[in-house]
């Protein structure tokens, strides 16, 4: 379980998150969303510990700012934006940085499977920074699923928090990291996910926080907080909620396209 | 999670790379070693003193203080300062992200090299009976002490609630490396003519003055500083990926962030006090290592120190050996060789290069 309680952040004496509560369950994939500037990323920042915050935030009972950098690293992983790398390290050496000391197993090996899952096994010897945006995050998530490969471990979930992993993605490696994600849940670990794009997050996310001016404006499933109503407020424009035939699947629209 | 077996080859590996190469290096240390101990002014060369142990024969006493006093004392410490300075080079690099950065970032050659000058030139006005007491430490221990003052000053000045900023640290270490060119200046404008030449020799670099005095004194912390060092190699590998990135993979970056300031400070701060200012050691070859074997940093501090340790003491030999009897200053070697072979390698190399 993941609880964040009360949680503010001031940046420049200017506050960004006005006291924001938060809960994500493991064996869920759990979507933090919101329109730009609203405080989704600097949520999951104050979550993660790089931005200073007040209130609690307790990873698997874990007082998480009492925890040290190497416990908390093998409880949950995390994947930025982006990530500018210094020096010319190779692919499989990006990925290796992930592995902790006292993994288990063949490191070695542990990397190249998590970059088969992603499809980057062939780029192991290239060099990072030679690659484009979109095949450096997936290296990058390649190196966050080698350092909290197993989903559960000694019976307690581990947990993997990422900042819109998807947005520099095309559409198939889009379905291809949010298909893994749902795998990790499903497999009992915790998913935690600043997402931008509505229509994935209604097909992939089981419980949603929607956030807009630094505060909470609706939690629960994904399918309650997906209301015309919600949307159109946190966003401030008229968003319409529809389902696809199947009735299985969310999709969004501008309301005035359907007229 | 379940896993992907993949029937694929591991890459090129170059950890191994790394690992042959503590072997070559440590190889061509000990050759580089024993070569120098074999030159010199008086042309007293290992075989003939080897032959005349072998043949149960004694050494003269020239012999024994060119060959125990002088030279291996001088040998030995080239070795250290060599490597202190190659390593503080790496691992400032590491820390600060930047393939630029040198051990005078952190304030520590500006600092040696106002305590020294100042040392030299005011020291002259000590009471006679005060210098014969503190004779020739005055100045090492003075370049120490300035290097430690400069680089706890620009730790506190970048550290703010527990958090130290490597950017301001850089910063800093620009404005204080500024006044302290000034205050030399003043000390410069102060000196005599004999201080001059002092100061100016300093500033270049020399082991001349080396002994087994000097090597005990500044062996030990230079020695301990790159043990420490040797253990830094994840988490600077870590600090690649951003210092945000490298908690979350369990680095305790600011405990690292102490590590690493602190260690180059003991390292290069007596590197300094004992050599004066040696330089491009430090940049060149964590470059050199880089292209060679990757910048993994566990193999690259090992072999920054072996390299470091090699180079120096063939500058070292040729510094003795080029215009002898006299000696030219040290880092006038390192300089000459250093650049051209390092602009040379960046246009072979600039593809890689380009971080």
């Amino acid at each position: 379980m993941l609880s964040a309680r009360n949680i503010r952040v001031d940046i420049g004496g200017t506050a960004i998150l006005h006291g924001v509560d938060f809960t994500a369950r493991p064996g869920q994939v759990t979507a933090i969303a919101g329109p730009n500037g609203s405080g989704k990323t600097t949520l999951l920042k104050a979550v993660t510990g790089e931005v200073p915050s007040t209130g609690d935030i307790m990873l698997n009972g874990y007082d998480t700012r009492t925890l040290p950098p190497w416990q908390l690293a093998a409880m949950r992983g995390v994947l930025p934006q982006s990530t500018v790398l210094a020096f010319p390290f190779t692919v499989i050496e990006v990925v290796r940085m992930g592995l902790l000391r006292g993994t288990s197993g063949n490191h070695d090996r542990r990397a190249m499977d998590a970059l088969g899952l992603v499809g980057l096994a062939d780029y192991a010897g290239r060099y990072y920074q030679e690659l484009s945006g979109g095949e450096q995050q997936r290296v990058q998530f390649a190196r966050v699923l080698a350092q909290v490969w197993h989903p559960v471990e000694n019976g307690e979930p581990r947990w993997i928090l990422l900042d819109e992993p998807v947005a520099s993605l095309d559409i198939g490696h889009q379905l291809e990291v949010m298909r893994l994600l749902r795998d990790y849940a499903e497999a009992g670990g915790g998913v935690v996910a600043v997402m931008h794009d509505l229509n994935l997050t209604a097909m992939f996310a089981d419980s949603m926080t929607l956030i807009s001016g630094g505060r909470v404006l609706a939690h629960g499933t994904a399918e309650a907080v997906m209301t015309d109503v919600n949307l159109s407020r946190a966003y401030n424009c008229p968003l319409r909620v529809n389902h696809v035939p199947d009735n299985v699947s969310t999709f969004l629209h501008p309301a005035g396209a359907t007229g | 999670m379940t896993a992907v077996s993949t029937t694929l080859a591991l890459p090129v590996d170059r950890r191994q790379r790394a690992r042959r190469l503590h072997l070559w290096l440590a190889a061509a240390l000990a050759v580089v070693a024993l070569a120098s101990l074999d030159t010199g002014a008086t042309g007293l060369s290992l075989p003939h003193l080897l032959g005349t142990l072998a043949g149960g024969g004694e050494l003269s006493a020239v012999e024994r203080t060119v060959l125990f006093d002088i030279r291996l004392p001088r040998v030995f410490l080239g070795m250290c300062v060599g490597a202190a300075l190659a390593v503080s080079g790496t691992v400032m690099q590491g820390l600060f992200r930047n393939p630029l950065a040198d051990p005078g970032i952190v304030g520590v050659s500006s600092g040696a090299g106002l305590g020294a000058i100042g040392a030299i030139v005011l020291g002259a006005a000590l009471p006679v009976s005060v210098q014969a007491v503190i004779g020739t430490h005055l100045v090492p221990v003075a370049a120490f002490v300035g290097s430690w003052l400069t680089t706890l000053t620009l730790y506190r000045v970048a550290t703010r609630r527990g958090f130290t900023s490597v950017a301001t640290m850089l910063l800093a270490g620009i404005a204080l490396g500024a006044l302290f060119a000034a205050l030399s200046g003043v000390m410069i404008y102060l000196a005599d003519d004999r201080q001059l030449r002092d100061l100016t020799f300093w500033g270049l670099g020399s082991l001349a003055g080396a002994s087994w005095a000097k090597l005990v004194t500044a062996g030990p912390i230079m020695v301990l500083a790159m043990l420490v060092a040797f253990t830094l190699g994840r988490g600077l590998n870590g600090l690649a990926l951003g210092e945000a990135t490298a908690s979350h993979i369990g680095i305790p970056v600011q405990r690292l962030k102490n590590m690493a300031i602190l260690t180059v400070a003991a390292a290069t701060g007596a590197a300094v006090a004992v050599s004066g200012g040696i330089g491009f050691i430090g940049i060149v070859v964590p470059h050199l290592l880089r292209l060679a074997s990757g910048p993994d940093h566990g193999p690259l501090l090992i072999n920054s120190a072996l390299l470091g340790a090699i180079l120096l003491v063939i500058a070292d030999t040729i510094a003795r050996v080029v215009v002898a009897p006299t000696e030219l200053p040290i880092g006038i070697i390192t300089a000459v060789l250093g650049a051209p072979v390092f602009l040379w390698i960046l246009l072979r190399r600039r593809g890689i290069l380009e971080v």
